[in-house]
């Protein structure tokens, strides 16, 4: 798929492009994204991009999420960006952006400032404990999800990386820096390896 | 007690640098947010940390909010614009830039070697971040059964998220955790 940034004046696309949204249509969608995605935007982006509007094939989708999966930083905010670059350059990028942390941006405020005023009431601290509570379970239950493919790999390398990421970072506490910079360069001297 | 411009460098340097580190999504930071945030600065406690993940969690919109609440539990408003920027900004850019450089390498070898090489790292990081957490929450038996079971039901079937947090809310406000 080429570079479809596109300028105001151009000509209408054939009937075979894809309809490249303005850049309101294109604020508008990723705010309605970062609104509708409780515990995980990847599947409310994909079915906006993908199945409502039209803007991306699955396959196009899957090469962008791919390549925003392993950019360093939170997924959802780089595909907006990479997603607004192709469409509008970078006003494309800058306004994705907006309407993504936009809404939730507002909204965390004004739960930060109900937390700060009144965080100490028993009933909201108890209610929050469980909702903590489940949420650990949330990752937890996402992360298995996740790891499952690990499990395919014959020698068993992939799994321990995870093991020794996980160990590393989360029991024994190293920054994440140390743990990152030793096992980063590793696993992908793996990788290449056995390619 | 640091000026107003300390903190907020401060805040904007961690997170930053953080972010860059943040391989596979914002919660595979969220082991070293706890690190600094309760551990090396003291800004909150471990279980103030989690009730901020919890919230962060069950807020509409992306995970890396919780930067946002981070920012704002130390700094204010001004706080929580800095973190989020931080945490968004150079990672954005770095989006954009290499995005269309790595686009242009769609099927060179490399390419998949660094992509296969770290889905394992991100997703250690994502368990370590679970781990982190809930070693603050896991304070009792039923605080680690609804952990579990959030886990299980997470794993098993494809239900809205929403209904378990309202469940695991109103067990704790029965008292149970």
């Amino acid at each position: 798929m080429s570079e479809t940034i596109s300028t105001a004046s151009a000509p209408p696309p054939p009937i075979s492009s894809p309809p490249v949204p303005t850049l309101l249509e294109l604020c508008a969608a990723f705010a309605i994204i970062a609104l509708c995605g409780f515990g995980g935007v990847l599947a409310w982006s994909r079915r906006m991009l993908v199945e409502e509007r039209g803007w991306m094939t699955p396959e196009e989708f899957n090469d962008a999420y791919a390549l925003c999966q392993f950019l360093p930083g939170p997924n959802v905010v780089n595909l907006s960006v990479v997603f607004g670059r192709r469409i509008r350059g970078a006003l494309g990028s800058a306004v994705a952006l907006l309407g993504l942390l936009g809404p939730p941006f507002v909204i965390v405020t004004v739960i930060g400032l109900i937390y700060a005023q009144f965080g100490e009431i028993a009933a909201l601290q108890r209610m929050l404990v469980g909702v903590a509570a489940a949420a650990v379970g949330l990752v937890m239950g996402t992360c298995a999800k996740m790891a499952l493919p690990l499990f395919k790999d014959p020698l068993g390398l992939a799994p321990l990386l995870a093991l020794a990421t996980l160990v590393s970072v989360g029991v024994l506490r190293w920054p994440l820096y140390w743990a990152l910079g030793g096992l980063i360069p590793l696993s992908i001297a793996i990788a290449w390896v056995r390619r | 007690m640091k000026d107003d411009g300390g903190i907020l460098l401060t805040l904007a340097g961690y997170f930053a640098v953080m972010s860059l580190f943040a391989i596979g999504g914002a919660n595979s930071a969220v082991p070293e947010m706890q690190r600094v945030a309760v551990e090396v600065e003291h800004w909150m406690t471990a279980r103030q940390f989690s009730n901020i993940f919890a919230i962060a969690q069950v807020t509409p919109g992306p995970n890396v909010i919780i930067v946002t609440l981070i920012g704002y539990h130390v700094a204010g408003l001004v706080g929580a614009l800095v973190a989020t920027l931080a945490m968004c900004g150079p990672t954005s850019l770095f989006a954009f830039y290499v995005g269309r450089v790595w686009e242009g390498f769609k099927d060179a070898p490399w390419r998949s070697a660094i992509q296969a090489g770290l889905l394992p790292i991100s997703i250690g990081l994502i368990a370590a971040s679970g781990i982190v957490v809930a070693s603050a929450t896991a304070h009792n038996f039923v605080a680690v059964a609804t952990t579990l079971a959030t886990a299980v039901v997470t794993y098993t079937t494809r239900l809205n998220p929403l209904w378990i947090f309202a469940a695991a809310a109103l067990l704790g406000l029965g008292g149970l955790l």
